[in-house]
């Protein structure tokens, strides 16, 4: 598997550290209430298709969020998290 | 039998090699299997669940039956297959799977046994009782049905992993591959061309066919050179791909010295990681045995294996040969043989309307029904429309036409598609991304075909790609329909064998039917059909079209299964190359490292790092003597330790304050410039990730300090903060870990050591407890902090690390002048138990701020990382396990880390665990072993006796429940 590095460019996945799907980036306000942040934590949607995920780039220190297929494989893109963020 | 003169060797160059201990000799470009044959060797191995004889096959990777075991000792590698396996000087072959030889085996038994032994026997015999599988049945059944048999020993060859990147790789060099490569390359593109035989060329170097009026092999030689000549062209032989992957990564083996002795320094096998942004497959096909009675006797063979030997290596499989086909190709064989000058006892072809012409004998719409001769093959028994006829002969060619060699093309998930023009499976277009075929891999199976649709393919990949490319000339070859009728299986007497490898033969399949076993993964399964390390490459289409047959569908409804990566076997050292002994994990060695060794200090892992366990001195006969001196160095005198394997974090930016407030469950905005504090870290489940201490050394700049085995993941996971969370906030973080070496300099005497080399020395006024600050030591700049984890008067200073061991052999020649002296992680351990300092022992990642009595550090006034989750009220709950220090009270004085609690008089069993020990040390300042652990409600229970017990090494003590903090509870000696 290859994923593209926003930084560095296209590297194999041994270089990545995996850390979950995307909706980690939606951190909800301290008082958002229990049932926002056991889902926040806890709760994950299993997609039979498109998702969205976090890779961390451990040669160069990049939170990228790649959009993959589960299905197919493919990698349709990726960016930088504080990016993706904004 | 070697042909004076024939094939593609040189005979003058002889070869000495032995087997099973007999020495015998081959020429220079045989395989094993080729000067096995050519000296007259029919038998080489017993089959795996039966026994029974087996001789050669195939003339490729895809051997079911040759395999045997090259070497000795430490050096031996088990089931390499002889067809694959280069002939060299010395080379020691050894057959398996037979006792006392492979002449007579003793379990040869099994084949008389064979009507009880018929698919799922295992399953429904030894299911009672139970116990008795893995004693008894288990070791008998992998014992009767074996290969080879690993040597046991460390395997002391050298094995390697490489990547290599290109525009286009084709896998095979045989026509379409030799023709796909030139055009890609001509086009501009980079191609990696590999190929798993030794030389290149594929068919070309086994048939008699002229290209371009000359010999195939001639054009494969020109078609090379002129590949090597280009700059963009990187050739691979002994290279098989293994697998394809996503992304454009294959996997492929290259056996890098298999066809040499061992030699210092080479590397048995390489396995390449291989990414190509496209991939043209020109595998080729394999072509299929019939299966009619008794078809496994020694000599019987494939009919392309026949012209391999002859043509290629010179070497005719027998005196008398007969050939049973359903194909036109076959024929070649008997064309082939006779030009040659080898006897053809006879042509026997399937089909009544079959056009064979030649000077030996010829039946039409007939069939081989049975063969006789148990070492090897004496004789065949042929039906014909005038009635049966046994036939003399010691070697059959037969040939139940081609199989694409699809098998990449399944490895992510695709099916092959049936052609019945063919009768054979075909790969599905799109079926791996960016992966073309080409030629026979692709059914297209004259030599004229296959030339042209390797360049054709070739230029599409490189016009995909962007480049201009035409085909490459396509030469002049052979052009011949390939002819066929449905032959998969002959009636008759006697087991008909589909999968050599797993002895699986007709009566299996049909059984499998039978029990409803209907589905084709279900029939592989039940049968073991096609699991054999062959994946059953000459046999899973015959096996399926008997499936069919017998279950009355046709072979499309019925379906195939797949392929999975490797291709062929691959050994696990070379897939886990550079990972033994030491190469299994990176070494990180401290500074001071050399100089700890040098003292004779045993060294201990911490993640990655090496770390001085104590130092032992002239007369000590225990790692405990050493460590209660060093105990008291820090204690009485000064002590010095490398402390530099903590994870070291240098932040800097406007907004370093804020980011510290956030990813510290504890405040960092309010701390001074000049001062360190301690930080507890929190998950944002609100249970504890790490601790240590910060210091600000400038208004925006600060440094952190993680333990030793979370430097990484805390990194990451401060980076994860700054991108993922609050991108908003200007700070800059860098590990500075390496960069900084840093010694703990610990006890009463601390401060005169230091100032012994301080260029300005310090006092209790301008470095008091918790300070931190710039010093010059020799007018080289570093850092001091005055922090302690002894609970000791105690500084850490750093310094640039190229400087770090001069430094340590400083400080350990002035704390020896002083009374003390190096300490190790066996000292540092007991003097953090002393005072009740955490380590991950503790914070092991089921433990909260709470349960290690930090609450209050969970600060009120912000949002950090975790606190939200912190407050969840089971969290709080009085009931969780607290920490809680213990000290033995009865008469066993030793505690244990691991041991259990429970209430003294209660059973200690699961349900009254009450909690457990992670941490003890003999406290020599105490003289008293000293526990740290987690104890429901523990801390409402200081005073209170509770039973230790160890089930794992058996100890129980009774102890008492105290404060963490053993030593020096109100902490004066840290501010002395």
């Amino acid at each position: 598997m290859r994923l593209t590095c926003p930084v560095c460019g296209d590297r194999d996945h041994r270089e990545f550290t995996y850390k979950g799907d995307a909706v980690m980036l939606d951190r909800p306000a301290p008082d958002a209430g229990t049932d926002a942040w056991d889902s926040y934590l806890h709760l994950r949607d299993n997609p039979c298709g498109d998702t969205r995920d976090l890779w961390y780039h451990d040669p160069c220190g990049a939170w990228v969020v790649v959009e993959r297929n589960t299905v197919t494989h493919a990698v349709t893109g990726t960016a930088l998290a504080s990016e993706a963020k904004r | 039998m070697r042909l004076t003169g024939k094939g593609l060797l040189d005979q003058s160059r002889s070869v000495p090699f032995s087997f099973d201990g007999v020495a015998m000799s081959g020429v220079e470009g045989d395989t094993l299997a080729s000067a096995l044959l050519a000296n007259g060797v029919r038998v080489v191995a017993r089959s795996f669940k039966y026994h029974r004889p087996r001789g050669i096959l195939a003339a490729g990777s895809e051997e079911p039956n040759a395999l045997v075991t090259i070497g000795r000792g430490a050096e031996t590698d088990p089931n390499v297959r002889a067809t694959v396996q280069e002939l060299y000087a010395g080379l020691d072959a050894a057959s398996q799977n037979r006792f006392p030889s492979l002449k007579f085996d003793l379990l040869a038994v099994n084949d008389l046994a064979a009507p009880f032994l018929a698919a799922g026997f295992y399953y429904k015999t030894f299911m009672w009782p139970r116990s008795f599988w893995e004693k008894l049945y288990e070791p008998f059944i992998r014992r009767a049905a074996g290969l080879g048999a690993l040597s046991e020993q460390h395997n002391p060859d050298r094995y390697e992993k490489a990547f290599a990147f290109c525009d286009v790789l084709v896998i095979g060099a045989g026509p379409s591959g030799l023709m796909a490569a030139l055009t890609a390359a001509q086009a501009g593109l980079d191609v990696i061309l590999a190929d798993e035989d030794s030389r290149m060329g594929g068919r070309l170097l086994s048939e008699t066919h002229e290209i371009d009026g000359k010999p195939g092999h001639v054009w494969v030689d020109e078609m090379l050179d002129t590949l090597r000549g280009m700059d963009n062209v990187r050739l691979m032989t002994r290279t098989t791909v293994t697998g394809a992957y996503d992304q454009g990564t294959y996997g492929a083996l290259e056996r890098v010295s298999h066809h040499r002795a061992r030699t210092e320094g080479l590397p048995r096998e390489c396995f390449w990681r291989i990414v190509a942004k496209r991939s043209i497959l020109c595998a080729g096909a394999l072509e299929r045995p019939v299966a009619f009675p008794n078809n496994d006797r020694p000599g019987i063979m494939t009919a392309n294996a026949v012209r391999s030997y002859l043509n290629r290596y010179g070497v005719a499989t027998g005196q008398a040969v007969s050939i049973f086909a359903n194909n036109d190709d076959a024929h070649r064989t008997a064309h082939d043989l006779a030009a040659a000058g080898v006897n053809i006892a006879a042509v026997i072809d399937s089909r009544a309307d079959a056009q064979v012409s030649g000077d030996f004998p010829v039946y039409t719409g007939a069939q081989v029904i049975g063969s006789s001769g148990r070492m090897g093959l004496e004789s065949i028994t042929v039906r014909h429309a005038g009635g049966t006829r046994k036939i003399r002969t010691d070697c059959l060619a037969m040939s139940g036409g081609w199989n694409p060699t699809v098998h990449m093309t399944c490895h992510m998930n695709g099916r092959p598609t049936w052609r019945e023009d063919i009768l054979s499976f075909v790969p599905t277009p799109g079926s791996v991304p960016g992966m073309s075929v080409a030629g026979a891999a692709n059914g297209s199976f004259s030599t004229a075909a296959c030339l042209a649709e390797g360049a054709a393919v070739a230029a599409a990949v490189a016009s995909d790609l962007g480049k201009k490319a035409a085909p490459a000339a396509t030469p002049k070859a052979e052009d011949g329909a390939y002819r066929l009728a449905p032959l998969w299986m002959v009636e008759g007497k006697g087991r008909k064998w589909l999968d050599f490898q797993n002895d699986v033969h007709v009566k299996d399949i049909d059984l499998a039917a039978r029990e409803n076993f209907r589905s084709v993964e279900h029939m592989k399964r039940y049968t073991t059909q096609g699991m054999a390390p062959d994946q059953g490459k000459n046999s899973n289409v015959a096996a399926l079209a008997i499936l069919a047959d017998a279950t009355g569908r046709g072979i499309p409804e019925t379906g195939t299964t797949t392929f999975r990566p490797p291709y062929v076997p691959v050994s696990i050292a070379s897939m886990g190359a550079g990972s033994q002994g030491k190469g299994f994990a990176p070494q990180r060695l401290t500074t001071s490292h050399h100089a700890a060794v040098k003292r004779g200090a045993p060294m201990i892992e911490a993640g990655l790092w090496y770390r001085p366990s104590y130092f032992p001195r002239d007369g000590e006969k225990t790692w405990r003597e050493s460590c209660d001196r060093e105990v008291g160095y820090v204690r009485n005198a000064v002590g010095i330790v490398d402390a530099s394997t903590l994870g070291k974090i240098d932040i800097q930016g406007p907004d370093a304050a804020a980011f510290l407030d956030f990813v510290y469950s504890n405040t960092f905005s309010t701390l001074k410039v000049g001062r360190a504090r301690y930080g507890l870290m929190l998950r944002e489940d609100g249970y504890v990730m790490d601790d240590g201490t910060t210091a600000r050394l400038g208004e925006n700049h600060y440094v952190m300090t993680t333990t030793t085995a979370a430097a990484g993941e805390v990194m990451r996971h401060l980076d994860w903060v700054l991108q993922g969370l609050r991108p908003d906030f200007d700070v800059q973080i860098v590990s500075v870990t390496e960069q900084w070496a840093q010694f703990a300099v610990a006890g009463p005497k601390s401060r005169e050591l230091l100032n012994g080399l301080l260029d300005t020395p310090i006092d209790g006024e301008s470095f008091p407890f918790m300070a931190c600050g710039e010093v010059s030591i020799g007018g080289i700049g570093g850092r001091l902090f005055r922090i302690s984890f002894s609970g000791e008067h105690a500084y850490e200073i750093a310094i640039p690390a190229r400087y770090g061991e001069s430094l340590y052999t400083l400080l350990v020649a002035r704390a020896e002048e002083l009374g003390g002296g190096p300490y190790g992680m066996e000292a540092l351990n007991v003097l953090r138990i002393e005072k009740g300092f955490i380590t991950h022992s503790e914070i092991h990642g089921r433990t909260t701020a709470f349960d290690i009595g930090m609450e209050r550090m969970v600060s009120a006034k912000k949002d950090c990382v975790g606190k939200t989750m912190s407050e969840r009220p089971g969290l709080k709950d009085p009931q969780r396990e607290q920490l809680v220090g213990l000290r033995p009270v009865g008469a066993v004085k030793q505690l244990t880390a691991g041991a259990h609690l429970f209430a003294e008089k209660a059973e200690p069993v699961r349900v009254n665990d009450e909690g457990y020990i992670t941490s003890v040390g003999y406290s020599p300042t105490l003289e008293t072993y000293l526990g740290l652990g987690f104890l429901k409600n523990g801390r409402a229970r200081h005073g209170e006796r509770i039973k230790m017990v160890d089930h794992l090494r058996g100890v129980t003590a009774i102890c008492e429940v105290c404060d963490p903090v053993a030593f020096d509870p109100e902490g004066g000696r840290v501010r002395g």
